[in-house]
C-alpha cells in the first residue's frame, strides 16, 4: 500500500508527518511511502534526504490522490477533507469531541480515520501515545521559552562579581509535560517544586529530586480516569488557591499543565496572584489552547503584566519541529506496525484490538467514536485495587476468627486441664513456653541462614537420643537391641547435623 | 549426691545453650558461636544422660555413638551443596525413625506401672510420637527421592487422593482407640503396629501428592514434624529438655513453612493437599501469550554487563542444577572491579529448600552483603540497568501481579521488568513448575539466552 504525507497546511505548524528514518523502517514493512515536496523542510528534513532513505517526492495532488494512507500531524483543512476519498486511511491528530462536523464529514466521504488523540491510556499502547510524547516535547520547550524570557540565570553561582541566587520553579500539574519541565529545570540548576491534586504522583515528583508541595487535606485523590486529573471539590479549590497564592510570592517561573479531559482548564493563577510575583517573573501556561491556568493568558502570544512575563503559546512541540517529528513520526509507525500484522504492506484494521478500536474514530461510512471505555487504567494505585468482593469477607474473617480460635483453644485447655494429672500439666506448661520461646526466636533469623537454621534443628532434634539412653540399661534383650540402634541412628545425625551446619557457616563471609 | 537435681541442672543449661543457638542465626556473626552453642548443649545433655541413668550396657553405647558419628561426620563433609535439600530430608528422616524405636521401646519396656488416667494419657503420648514419627521418616524418605532425583519431582494425585487422607486419619484415630483400650488390659501391641504402617503410608502419600517447587515448604514442614516428634517422645518419657527442644524445633520449621508459604501466595493446607500446577485449564487460558521473543549472544551479554551501572543477578533452582554458583561469582568479581554495583536478589522459595540460594552463593564465596532478599530490593529495580535471571521462571513472572486470578496471581515476585533490560538464562521457552507462560520473556526490554546456564556463563565471562 501507499503511504503519503502531505506537508502541513496550519499556519505555523512546523512539523511531519514522518522523517526518513521512520521512512526507510516503513519501506521494509512493505510500503511505498511518498512525501510531498518540501513537507520536512520547516522540521529540517530535506527532500534529497527522505529520497535517499527511499521515499519518492510528490505533488500535492498525487499525495491525496494516490495514497491509500495518509499521515499528517494536525487535521485535515477544509479543501484536503475535500480531496479525500472512500477506502483511504487518515491517521493523525483529530480532536473528535471538539470537532464534530469534521468527524461527520470524515464519516461521509467513507474515510477511516484514526485519531492519534484517541488512543487508549493503557500500558500497552505507550509507544503509540503521540500526546505524551508532545506533552514531553511541551514541556521540556516550556522551561526553554521561560529561560529566554528570565533575566537571570536558573543555577545559583558564587562569583568573584558577587553571589547569584539560584531561580525558583513551581511546576503545576505532574503529568507528563509537567515531568519534562521539571527534568529539564532541574538539569539548568533550579529549585523545583511541583504540585499535583493526584497524591500517586508525589513519588514521581520526589523522584525527579523535586519538592512535592503537600495540601493540608483529607486525603482527596484527583485521580480520574485513564490517570488523568478530575474536578475537585470547592474546599479542595480554596486550599489550592491559598497555596499558589503563598508561592507566588516566593518563586520566579511558574509553569502550569493542569488539564482535565474534555473541560476548559481550571483557572488556578488569578490576576490578583500574577501582580503580586516579583519583577521580571515568568509564567508559561501550557493549557492556553484550553483558555489557560491563569487568568490573564493569551493564547498565542507573549504578553508583559506589570513586569511579569506571560507565555501563551500553543505550539510548543511545533517550535521543537525536529524532535518532535521524530518521535510523532515514530508513535505513527507504531501504530502501523499493530495495523501490519504480516508485515506484507497491507493494513488490517482490527477492531478487536483494544489500540487500534480505540484510535479509530470513523469507518466503512460509519462513526465509531466515542469507543468502548477501556478496561484498565494507567495509573498503578488503581489497577493495583482487589474486587470488592474480597475486600468486605476479608476483615470479618480477620476479626471472628482469632476470637473464635482462640475460644476454642480456651476450652480445650480447661477441658485437658480438668482430667489430665498433674504432672502433665507441669510438662504441658513447659511445652507451650518451648512453642513460645521457639516463635520469638525463629522470627530473628535471617532468611539466608535458613538452610542452616534447618541442618542445626534438625541436629538438636535428635536429643531424642535421650530417649534411647534411658532405655539402653534394660533387662530386656530386645530393648537393648532397639535402644542401640536408636543411638546410632541419632548420633549419625547429631554429628552430621553440626557439622554440615558448621561447614555452610564457614562459607558465609563477607 | 542429687543425681537427679544434677542431671536437671544440665538439662536447663542445655536447653539454655539450645536457644541461645537458635538466637545465634539471627545473623551471620553470631551464627558460627550458635552452632558452637548448641554442640555445647547437646555435649552437656549427653554427657549428664550416660553417666547419671546408663548403668550398663556401655559397649553397645559407646560402639554405637562412635559408628553414628563417624558416619555423621563423614556424610557431612562430602556432601555437596547443591545435595543440601537431600542431606536435609534425609537426616529428618532418621529423627523420625528414632522417634517410632524409641516409642517401641518405651511401650515394650516392663518397667513402667502406670494405671487409670495416667495410663491413658501415657498411651495416648506413645501414639502419637510414634505416628508423628513415622509420618516424618517416610515422608523424608520420599521427599529424599524427590530431592536426589531417584524419584520424579512430578506431583502423584490419586484420583479420590483426599477422601485417602481423611480414611488413613479416620482409620489411626479408630486404631488409637483400640490401642489404649487393649493397653489397659496388658496387650495393643497389635493396633500400635498397624497404626504405624498407616502413618507409614499416609507420609508417603502426603509428600508423593506435592511437586518439586513446593520442596521448599515440605522440608520445612518436615523439619518442623522432626521437632513435635521429639516432644511427643519427651511427653512420653517425662522428660522437659526433649519437650522443649522438640517444641523450639517444631515451631522454627512451623515458621519456615508460613514464610515460604507466604512467598508463594498459597495456603498451607493447599500445598499440603498437593497437585499443584496440575489443574491445566486455567494455566493455558494465561498462558495465551502473544508476542516476540529476543534472543541474545553471550557476546552482547558481556557487552551490556560490562556497560552497566547497576547489575542485578536473580538466581533460581536452574542455577543450582547446572552448579553455575562458582562462575556467577567469578562474573561478579569481574564487574566488581570495574565498579559496576553487583547485587543478588533472592526470592524466598528460589531452589528447593529455604536460603538454598543463600547457601549456594555462600559456598562460591559471594560475599553476604551484596546478597538480599526480595523485600529488600524489590524497589530497587528501576535503576538496575541489567538484571540476571538464572534458571528461574515463576518468581520473576508478571503474571503474578497482572493476573490476580491466574494460578500464580497475588504472588510476591522480583519485579525485574521494571529494570532498564533483563537477560533471562534458560534452556528452552518451557513454562516454569506453575505450568504458567511468563510473559516476562515477551517484553520489550526482556532478552532471552538460550544454553545449560553453566556453559553460556563461562562465554560471558570469557568475553568480560
Amino acid at each position: 500500500m501507499r503511504i503519503g504525507v502531505p506537508r502541513e497546511l496550519y499556519a505555523g505548524e512546523k512539523r511531519v508527518a514522518t522523517t526518513p528514518d521512520v521512512a526507510s523502517q516503513l519501506i521494509k514493512m512493505g510500503f511505498d511511502v511518498a512525501i510531498e515536496s518540501s513537507a520536512g523542510t520547516a522540521a529540517s528534513f530535506s527532500d534529497a534526504s527522505y529520497e535517499a532513505s527511499g521515499c519518492s517526492v510528490a505533488t500535492v495532488d498525487e499525495i491525496w490522490g494516490d495514497s491509500d494512507i495518509i499521515l499528517k500531524v494536525r487535521g485535515p483543512e477544509n479543501d484536503e477533507v475535500s480531496q479525500l476519498k472512500s477506502g483511504q486511511t487518515l491517521v493523525s491528530f483529530l480532536w473528535p469531541a471538539q470537532n464534530p462536523e469534521l468527524l461527520q464529514q470524515l464519516t461521509e466521504r467513507g474515510v477511516t480515520a484514526m485519531a492519534m488523540d484517541s488512543i487508549p491510556r493503557i500500558s500497552r499502547a505507550q509507544k503509540v501515545d503521540a500526546l505524551s510524547s508532545m506533552a514531553n516535547i511541551a514541556g521540556y520547550r516550556s522551561i526553554v521559552e521561560a529561560a529566554q524570557h528570565f533575566g537571570r540565570f536558573f543555577t545559583g553561582q558564587i562569583t568573584a562579581a558577587g553571589k547569584v541566587p539560584p531561580a525558583k520553579v513551581l511546576v503545576i500539574g505532574a503529568g507528563v509535560a509537567g515531568l519534562a519541565a521539571i527534568g529539564a529545570a532541574k538539569s539548568m540548576g533550579a529549585i523545583v517544586r511541583s504540585f499535583d491534586t493526584r497524591p500517586e504522583v508525589k513519588e514521581q515528583i520526589e523522584s525527579m529530586d523535586a519538592e512535592f508541595l503537600m495540601l493540608d487535606f483529607d486525603d482527596e485523590d484527583g485521580s480520574g480516569e485513564g490517570g488523568y486529573a478530575k474536578v475537585m471539590s470547592d474546599e479542595f479549590i480554596k486550599a489550592e488557591m491559598a497555596l499558589f497564592a503563598e508561592q507566588a510570592k516566593d518563586v520566579d517561573i511558574i509553569i502550569t499543565t493542569a488539564l482535565i479531559p474534555g473541560r476548559p482548564a481550571p483557572r488556578l493563577i488569578t490576576a490578583q496572584m500574577v501582580e503580586t510575583m516579583k519583577d521580571g517573573s515568568v509564567i508559561v501556561d501550557l493549557a492556553a489552547e484550553q483558555g489557560g491556568n491563569c487568568e490573564l493568558t493569551q493564547a498565542d502570544q507573549v504578553i508583559r503584566h506589570n513586569g511579569v512575563t506571560l507565555i501563551g503559546y500553543t505550539d510548543m512541540a511545533s517550535r521543537l519541529a525536529t524532535q518532535s517529528s521524530q518521535l510523532y513520526a515514530t508513535n505513527l509507525r507504531h501504530l502501523l506496525t499493530d495495523l501490519t500484522p504480516e508485515k506484507d504492506g497491507q493494513i488490517v484494521v482490527n477492531m478487536e484490538d483494544e489500540v487500534i478500536r480505540g484510535a479509530t474514530v470513523c469507518k466503512d461510512g460509519e462513526t465509531t467514536w466515542p469507543p468502548p471505555t477501556p478496561k484498565l487504567s494507567a495509573s498503578p494505585p488503581k489497577k493495583a485495587e482487589p474486587a470488592p468482593a474480597p475486600v468486605a469477607v476479608e476483615p470479618k474473617r480477620s476479626v471472628a476468627g482469632p476470637i473464635i480460635g482462640m475460644l476454642l483453644a480456651g476450652l480445650a485447655l480447661l477441658g485437658l486441664g480438668a482430667v489430665a494429672p498433674a504432672s502433665f500439666m507441669a510438662h504441658f506448661t513447659v511445652f507451650v513456653l518451648g512453642c513460645f520461646v521457639g516463635y520469638m526466636v525463629i522470627w530473628n533469623v535471617t532468611a539466608a541462614l535458613h538452610t542452616p537454621l534447618m541442618s542445626v534443628t534438625n541436629a538438636i532434634s535428635s536429643i531424642i537420643i535421650i530417649g534411647a539412653l534411658l532405655q539402653i540399661s534394660s533387662d530386656n534383650e530386645l530393648i537393648i537391641w532397639v535402644a542401640g540402634g536408636t543411638v546410632l541412628i541419632a548420633s549419625i545425625n547429631i554429628a552430621g547435623g553440626f557439622a554440615v551446619t558448621r561447614r555452610m557457616l564457614e562459607m558465609f563471609r563477607r | 549426691m542429687n543425681i537427679d537435681g544434677i542431671l536437671s541442672a544440665s538439662y536447663i543449661v542445655a536447653t539454655v545453650l539450645f536457644i541461645l543457638a537458635l538466637g545465634g542465626l539471627s545473623n551471620q556473626e553470631t551464627a558460627r558461636r550458635g552452632n558452637w552453642y548448641g554442640i555445647t548443649g547437646m555435649a552437656i545433655a549427653l554427657i549428664a544422660t550416660v553417666l547419671g541413668v546408663v548403668t550398663s550396657n556401655y559397649e553397645i553405647l559407646m560402639a554405637a555413638l562412635v559408628v553414628g558419628g563417624s558416619i555423621g561426620l563423614i556424610a557431612a563433609r562430602r556432601v555437596q551443596m547443591t545435595q543440601m535439600p537431600e542431606l536435609v530430608a534425609i537426616l529428618h528422616s532418621l529423627v523420625g525413625i528414632a522417634a517410632v524405636a524409641v516409642g517401641f521401646a518405651n511401650f515394650m519396656d516392663p518397667g513402667k506401672h502406670l494405671a487409670g488416667v495416667e495410663l491413658t494419657i501415657h498411651d495416648i503420648e506413645t501414639y502419637i510420637g510414634i505416628l508423628i514419627g513415622a509420618v516424618t521418616f517416610s515422608g523424608s524418605v520420599i521427599a529424599f527421592g524427590k530431592l536426589s532425583g531417584r524419584m520424579s519431582g512430578k506431583p502423584l494425585t490419586l484420583p479420590a487422593r483426599h477422601w485417602f487422607n481423611l480414611g488413613l486419619l479416620l482409620a489411626a484415630i479408630w486404631f488409637g482407640y483400640q490401642f489404649v483400650l487393649q493397653s489397659a488390659a496388658g496387650g495393643g501391641m497389635q493396633p500400635l503396629i498397624i497404626m504405624t504402617a498407616i502413618a507409614l503410608v499416609f507420609g508417603i502419600h502426603m509428600v508423593m501428592a506435592i511437586g518439586g517447587a513446593d520442596m521448599p515448604v515440605v522440608v520445612s514442614m518436615l523439619n518442623s514434624y522432626s521437632g513435635w516428634a521429639a516432644a511427643a517422645t519427651g511427653f512420653m518419657l517425662g522428660n522437659d529438655l526433649l519437650i522443649v527442644t522438640g517444641a523450639l524445633v517444631g515451631s522454627s520449621g512451623a515458621i519456615l513453612s508460613y514464610i515460604m508459604c507466604r512467598a508463594m501466595n498459597r495456603k498451607f493446607l493447599a500445598v499440603i493437599a498437593g497437585g499443584f500446577g496440575t489443574g491445566g485449564g486455567t494455566a493455558a487460558a494465561a498462558g495465551d501469550q502473544e508476542g516476540e521473543i529476543v534472543a541474545i549472544d553471550a557476546e552482547e551479554t558481556a557487552a551490556l554487563l560490562a556497560d552497566a551501572k547497576e547489575v542485578m543477578i536473580i538466581p533460581g533452582y536452574g542455577m543450582a542444577v547446572a552448579q553455575a554458583q562458582h562462575i556467577v561469582h567469578e562474573i561478579t568479581q569481574t564487574l566488581r572491579a570495574k565498579k559496576i554495583n553487583v547485587r543478588f536478589g533472592i526470592h524466598p522459595v528460589a531452589g528447593r529448600m529455604p536460603g538454598h540460594m543463600n547457601v549456594l552463593l555462600a559456598e562460591a564465596k559471594v560475599p553476604y552483603d551484596i546478597v538480599f532478599e526480595m523485600d529488600e530490593i524489590n524497589a530497587d529495580f528501576p535503576d538496575i540497568d541489567v538484571s540476571i535471571i538464572i534458571g528461574a521462571n515463576d518468581i520473576v513472572n508478571p503474571s503474578a501481579l497482572d493476573e490476580p486470578d491466574g494460578p500464580i496471581g497475588g504472588m510476591p515476585v522480583l519485579e525485574c521488568w521494571n529494570g532498564k533490560i533483563s537477560i533471562v538464562l534458560k534452556r528452552s521457552m518451557a513454562t516454569g513448575y506453575a505450568g504458567v507462560q511468563n510473559p516476562l520473556f515477551f517484553k520489550e526490554n526482556t532478552r532471552m539466552l538460550f544454553g545449560d546456564a553453566k556453559d553460556t556463563l563461562d562465554a560471558v565471562f570469557k568475553s568480560l
